[in-house]
C-alpha cells in the first residue's frame, strides 16, 4: 500500500465521517455508523461498520472531548447506528494490504484508544456502557470489552464474536484476549472455546460466561439502554467543574526537527500562560502519534525541554491543588501521554541542557527515555554563560503519573532498590547539579562542555547502526520492570505475540490466512510449531 | 442400505430413530415446543380435516401419502433421499474425496450457520400465511395453503434434524431459537428480510409461493450439492416437496391472469377491478415486488462467505455435476455490472469464485422468466394486448451492489426525485393493496370459487375440482 499524504489526528465533531456524537444531560451517545467509502487509504471498503485507523482517530477525538468539553457527561453508550450490526471490527482486506508496521502501528493506537475509555471510567468517573444492538465480532468486540458494561440485544441471533484465530490467522490483539479473562473474569477454557469459534456467542449463553453483562429485549431497546444509563450515572464519581474546548492546535510548545535517521522534540514550558499543561499535552500526544505513523524510520527520537524550571512547578503546583474535573482530566491526559511515549517503538533519549526545564512532571519525559544525558558545563554556544543545566523532583514523580505497570517511572528505573527512591524524595524541590543527578543514579552519563558533542553523536550513530527489531524488543523489556497489569500484559505480551504472527507466513505469506481472507481460497498453514 | 420407513413411530422417519434413544428423546423433547408454536403461529382457520399429502417414503414411486388429516396432528416425520455409500464431494479443495458422514470440525460453524439460515426461513412462511385461511378463494385453494404450510413445517423438522443430530448441545439451543424467533416480530424477527414481510392477500401467497419459494428451491439446490451428506441427503427429498410449492405459484398466478384474460374480454376493457377482477397492472406490481424481495435473498452479488463455502465443500452450485469447468474456480473469472452515479453501467472483472450469489440469482432469474413466459402465453391466446415483464435485477434492491441505487423495472439508472416519481407505477400502492384486500373473501363451497381467479384445471390426486379437500365443520 502506497500513502501519499500523512494521517493527521486532529478531528472535531462536525467533521466526523464515521461516528455521531450527542448529549443529552449527564448521557453522551457515541455512535459507529462507518461510511463505507471513508477509509483512510484508498483500496478498501469499511463494510459492516468495521473500521480502520481514521475511525478509531475519530473515536479516540471523541472520547477526549468527551472528558474535557463535557464535564457533565457521567455515561457514554457506545453503539451502532446501524441495523442488525454493532461493529464488524478492524477491515480485513485493511489489514492484508497494510504493511507489517502500519498493522502494529494500527493495533497499538485502537489499544491506546481503548485503555483511554477505561481510564475515563477508573478515573473520571466517565462510564462507557456497550450497548451491542447486532453482531459484534472482533474488533467489535473489543470496543465492547473496552467498555464498563456490555448489553447485548436479546434477539435471538445477535452474538458477541472474537474470530481472528480461527478465520485470520491472527490473534484478537486490541486487548480482546486478555480483556476476556483479565478483565471480565471469563473462564479460561470457556475463553478458548470462545476465541476459537467464528460464529461467536449469544443471548444467555454470552451472559453465562460472563462474555455480557446483560441482555435488553430488541424492542425499547434504546429507551431501555438509557435507562440502564441513568441508573449507572447516578453512582458515577465525576468531578463538578467547567469543561473546556478543545480547540485547533496552534503548535506553540512542541518544536519537531528531523534528520535521516532521528528526530528532536523540543518542549517547552510555560511563560505566564494558565493553560500550558493542556496545550503542551495536546501537541505532545499529536506529536508522538504522527511520527509514529508517518515516520517509521526515524528510529531514535532525541527528547529536549526549554525554559523555567520554576515555572513549570509553580503551573504544576496549580493544576494539582485545583482539584476540579478540568485539572483532574488535563493530569491524566498528560499521564496517558507519558504512557503513550513509554509504549512507543522508537529509541529516546533525553539531553539536559542549561536552559532546559527537566522539573517535576516534565523531569517525566527524561524518565521515560532509555537514557538521559546531561551537560556539565556552560550551554556549547556560550562558554562563558553562568547558566548550567539542572534536574528538579517534585510530588509529580512519587505517583502522579505511574506507567502501564503500574510503578512510577522512579520506582521502574531502581526496581528492586526502594529505598533509594526514598531516599531521593527527600530532595524534592531542589535544583540538582549535573554532579547530583549523575550521583543520585538520574541520568546515564553527565559529559563536560568539552565532550558532549562527540558522546551525543556517538551515542545517536550507533544507536542508528543497531537492528531496529532487535532494540524495540530490548526496549520495551527494559522499560516495562516488575510486575504485570492488564496494560502491560496488552502492550507486551498480546502485542509481541501479533507482532510475531504479523510476520509469519501463516498470516501474511501469500497463502496465509490474513491475505487469503475474503478470497474464497483457504490458507495454507506451515503446521509445525515453534 | 434400504432405508425403512418407521411410519408408527411418534415421529415417522427413515432414520432408524429408534435405533438412537438420545437423538429420540432430543426430538421428542422438541416436538411439543414445536406443536406449541404451530398453535400460537400456524394457521387461524380451524378445520376438521384436510386433504393432504403426507411423506411416507423416499423411493421414486409411491413416496406420498393423500389422506384427510386433522391439521396439528400431521406426521411431521424426518426423511432423507436414499443414500449413495460411493458418493464422493464434488467441488471444492475437497474436491474427490468421500462426502463427510459427520461434521467436519473445521467447518461445524459454517455448517451450523447455513443450516440455521435454512431453518428459519421454513417457520418463517408458516408465519407470514397465517391468516390466509380466512379469506381463501376455494376449498382447493384452502387446502393447497395447508399444504404449504404443513410441508414448510417439515422442512423445520428437516432442519432440526440435522442440528440435534450432528449439532450437540449448540444444535438443540439453535433449533428452539428457530421457534423463537418470529417473523416480522419487534423483538425477534427472522434472520432474513424477506421473511418478515407480510402477505397479505391471495395474490401475494401466490407470488410468494413463485417468487420466494423458487429461491428456496435454488437455496436447497446448492446445499444438495454439500460435501456434508446428512445435509445433502435432506434437501434432496425437500427438494421433491417444494417442486409443489412451486406448483401453487405457478398455477395460481396462471388462474389469475386466466380470469382477468376472461373478464377483460367480457366486458372488453382492462379497467376489469369494477367486475371483481384484478387488473394486469396491479399483477405486474406484485409480480415487480415479490420478483425484487426474492432477489435480495441472494445476497450480495460478490460474497466471500459464498465463496468459502464453496471451497470448503459445504454449499455447491445450482447442479454442480453438470458444469463443465474444474469444480475448483481458482482461476475463473467473470464479470458483474454495476450502475455508477452517472446513471450508466459498467462491467467490472472478478475471481468467478467471489460470484457465486450471482451465478445462483442468474439461475434463478431464467427459472422466473419462463413464469413470466407461460402467463403471457395465456394473455396471448386470449388475446389481450398486454405482456408482463420481470424486472431489471437493479430494479427496487436492498442488498448487494445495487442497493443504494435507483434503477427503473427497464435498467434506468435514475435519479431519487424520478424513483420516487415512478414507485407507483412499479411496486404496489397502498390503493391496490387495499383494493386487492376488497377481494379477499372466503368461498368455503364445495365447486365454488371466487371472482377474482379461474378454477384449477384439474384437481389434487385426481380428485375432481368440486370434490370437499376441506372439512370446515
Amino acid at each position: 500500500m502506497t500513502r501519499t499524504t500523512s494521517v493527521t489526528f486532529e478531528r472535531h465533531p462536525s467533521g466526523y465521517r464515521h461516528w455521531k456524537l450527542t448529549t443529552d444531560g449527564d448521557v453522551a451517545w457515541l455512535e459507529l455508523d462507518v461510511d463505507p467509502d471513508g477509509g483512510l487509504v484508498p483500496g478498501y471498503e469499511l463494510k459492516l461498520n468495521s473500521y480502520d485507523l481514521g475511525v478509531d482517530i475519530e473515536l479516540y477525538d471523541a472520547t477526549q472531548r468527551l472528558r474535557f468539553e463535557h464535564p457533565e457527561v457521567r455515561v457514554v453508550i457506545v453503539t451502532s447506528a446501524k441495523d442488525n450490526v454493532f461493529c464488524a471490527g478492524a477491515n480485513i482486506r485493511m489489514l492484508a494490504s497494510s504493511s507489517h508496521e502500519w498493522k502494529v502501528n494500527f493495533c497499538k493506537f485502537t489499544n491506546e484508544t481503548r485503555n483511554a475509555m477505561e481510564d475515563a471510567a477508573a478515573h473520571s468517573g466517565q462510564v462507557y456502557v456497550a450497548a451491542v444492538n447486532g453482531t459484534c465480532a472482533g474488533g467489535g468486540y473489543e470496543i465492547a470489552l473496552a467498555c464498563e458494561k456490555i448489553l447485548l440485544v436479546d434477539d435471538n441471533s445477535s452474538t458477541v464474536a472474537l474470530p481472528e484465530v480461527p478465520l485470520l490467522g491472527v490473534l484478537p490483539g486490541t486487548g480482546g484476549l486478555t480483556r476476556v479473562v483479565d478483565k471480565r473474569g471469563v473462564r479460561r477454557d470457556l475463553a478458548d472455546v470462545f476465541a476459537t469459534r467464528p460464529d461467536g456467542v449469544k443471548g444467555r449463553t454470552a451472559v453465562d460466561w460472563r462474555l455480557v453483562d446483560e441482555l435488553v429485549p430488541r424492542q425499547g431497546f434504546r429507551e431501555a439502554v438509557l435507562a440502564r444509563a441513568k441508573e449507572f450515572a447516578r453512582t458515577s464519581e465525576r468531578l463538578d467543574g467547567e469543561g473546556v474546548e478543545l480547540k485547533p492546535l496552534k503548535h506553540r510548545y512542541v518544536d519537531i526537527a528531523r534528520t535521516a535517521t532521528e528526530a528532536t522534540i523540543t518542549v517547552k514550558g510555560p511563560e505566564d500562560d494558565d493553560g500550558w499543561l493542556l496545550d503542551v499535552t495536546r501537541e505532545l500526544d499529536d506529536a508522538i502519534l504522527r511520527l509514529r505513523t508517518n515516520e517509521p524510520e526515524l528510529g531514535t527520537w532525541v527528547l529536549r525541554t526549554e525554559g523555567d524550571p520554576a515555572k513549570v512547578l509553580d503551573h504544576e503546583r496549580a493544576v494539582f491543588d485545583a482539584k476540579d474535573c478540568l485539572s483532574n482530566e488535563i493530569v491524566h491526559y498528560f499521564k496517558r501521554t507519558l504512557k503513550r511515549l513509554d509504549v512507543t517503538s522508537r529509541s529516546l533519549i533525553a539531553l539536559v541542557e542549561p536552559g532546559s526545564c527537566y522539573a517535576g512532571l516534565l523531569l517525566e519525559l527524561a524518565l521515560a527515555a532509555d537514557r538521559q544525558y546531561i551537560l556539565d558545563g556552560p550551554p556549547i554556544d556560550d562558554e562563558d554563560s553562568e547558566e548550567r543545566a539542572a534536574i528538579t523532583l517534585s510530588e509529580a514523580n512519587f505517583g502522579r503519573f505511574p506507567m502501564g505497570n503500574g510503578l512510577t517511572r522512579l520506582e521502574s528505573r531502581f526496581f528492586g532498590d526502594p529505598d533509594h527512591v526514598t531516599r531521593l524524595a527527600e530532595v524534592r524541590g531542589k535544583a540538582l547539579s549535573p554532579a547530583e543527578v549523575n550521583e543520585l543514579g538520574l541520568v546515564t552519563d553527565a559529559p563536560d562542555d568539552l565532550d558532549w558533542e562527540d558522546e551525543i553523536r556517538i551515542a545517536l550513530e550507533g544507536r542508528a547502526s543497531l537492528s531496529p527489531d532487535a532494540l524495540t524488543g530490548m526496549e520495551a523489556n527494559h522499560r516495562f520492570v516488575g510486575p504485570e497489569t492488564l496494560e502491560s500484559k496488552i502492550f507486551g505480551r498480546l502485542a509481541a505475540w501479533q507482532n510475531w504472527i504479523f510476520t509469519r507466513p501463516n498470516a501474511s505469506g501469500p497463502e496465509g490466512a490474513l491475505r487469503r481472507y475474503g478470497t474464497g481460497q483457504k490458507a495454507v498453514f506451515d503446521r509445525k510449531r515453534v | 442400505m434400504p432405508t425403512k420407513i418407521d411410519y408408527d413411530a411418534k415421529i415417522p422417519n427413515n432414520i432408524d430413530l429408534s435405533g438412537d434413544r438420545r437423538l429420540q428423546r432430543a426430538l421428542e423433547g422438541w416436538q411439543p415446543k414445536f406443536l406449541d408454536w404451530w398453535g400460537e403461529m400456524g394457521p387461524t382457520l380451524r378445520t376438521q380435516g384436510v386433504y393432504l399429502r403426507t411423506a411416507v417414503s423416499v423411493g421414486r414411486d409411491g413416496w406420498a401419502h393423500f389422506d384427510h388429516v386433522n391439521v396439528p396432528d400431521y406426521r411431521w416425520g424426518i426423511f432423507l433421499a436414499e443414500p449413495d455409500p460411493d458418493r464422493v464431494i464434488g467441488f471444492g479443495e475437497h474436491k474427490g474425496e468421500p462426502a463427510w458422514q459427520q461434521v467436519p470440525g473445521e467447518y461445524r460453524a459454517d455448517l451450523q450457520r447455513l443450516i440455521v439460515i435454512q431453518g428459519d426461513t421454513e417457520p418463517a412462511s408458516v408465519e407470514q400465511q397465517k391468516l390466509l385461511g380466512l379469506t381463501a378463494p376455494s376449498l382447493y385453494d384452502l387446502r393447497n395453503l395447508f399444504q404449504v404450510n404443513v410441508e414448510e413445517g417439515r422442512h423445520l423438522w428437516a432442519m432440526v434434524y440435522l442440528l440435534h443430530a450432528y449439532f450437540g448441545r449448540e444444535g438443540r439451543d439453535e433449533a428452539e431459537g428457530l421457534l423463537l424467533r418470529n417473523s416480522g416480530s419487534p423483538d425477534a424477527p427472522r434472520i432474513l428480510g424477506a421473511f418478515n414481510e407480510e402477505t397479505a392477500d391471495w395474490l401475494a401467497f401466490y407470488m410468494f409461493t413463485y417468487f420466494t419459494d423458487r429461491d428456496g428451491k435454488y437455496q436447497l439446490g446448492t446445499l444438495k450439492e454439500s460435501g456434508f451428506d446428512p445435509l445433502s441427503r435432506t434437501c434432496e427429498f425437500m427438494l421433491k416437496e417444494e417442486a409443489h410449492h412451486m406448483f401453487v405459484g405457478t398455477t395460481g398466478v396462471d388462474r389469475v391472469v386466466t380470469r382477468s384474460a376472461e373478464l377483460i374480454r367480457e366486458h372488453d376493457t382492462f379497467d376489469i377491478a369494477g367486475y371483481g377482477g384484478i387488473p394486469l397492472d396491479v399483477i405486474q406490481r406484485y409480480l415487480n415486488f415479490h420478483y425484487t424481495v426474492s432477489l435480495d435473498l441472494f445476497g450480495g452479488e460478490t460474497s466471500t462467505n459464498a465463496a468459502n463455502y464453496y471451497t470448503a465443500g459445504l454449499k455447491g452450485r445450482w447442479q454442480e455435476p453438470r458444469r463443465k469447468d474444474d469444480h475448483k474456480l481458482t482461476d475463473a473469472a467473470g464479470s458483474l455490472s454495476r450502475p455508477k452515479a452517472d446513471g450508466t453501467w459498467e462491467t467490472e472483472e472478478h475471481a468467478a469464485i467471489l460470484l457465486l450469489n450471482l451465478d445462483l440469482r442468474e439461475e434463478y432469474r431464467a427459472d422466473c422468466q419462463t413464469g413470466v413466459n407461460r402467463w403471457n402465453k395465456i394473455l396471448d391466446e386470449a388475446g389481450v394486448d398486454f405482456r408482463f415483464v420481470l424486472p431489471h435485477p437493479g430494479f427496487n434492491r436492498e442488498v448487494g451492489i445495487n442497493s443504494g441505487h435507483h434503477v427503473t423495472p427497464d435498467g434506468t439508472v435514475v435519479d431519487e426525485r424520478t424513483w420516487l416519481a415512478g414507485k407507483r407505477k412499479w411496486l404496489p400502492t397502498p390503493e391496490d393493496l387495499t383494493f386487492v384486500r376488497s377481494l379477499m373473501h372466503p368461498v368455503y363451497e364445495r365447486g365454488k370459487i371466487a371472482s377474482w381467479v379461474a378454477p384449477p384445471r384439474q384437481g389434487i390426486n385426481g380428485k375432481p375440482f368440486d370434490y370437499e379437500y376441506v372439512y370446515l365443520s
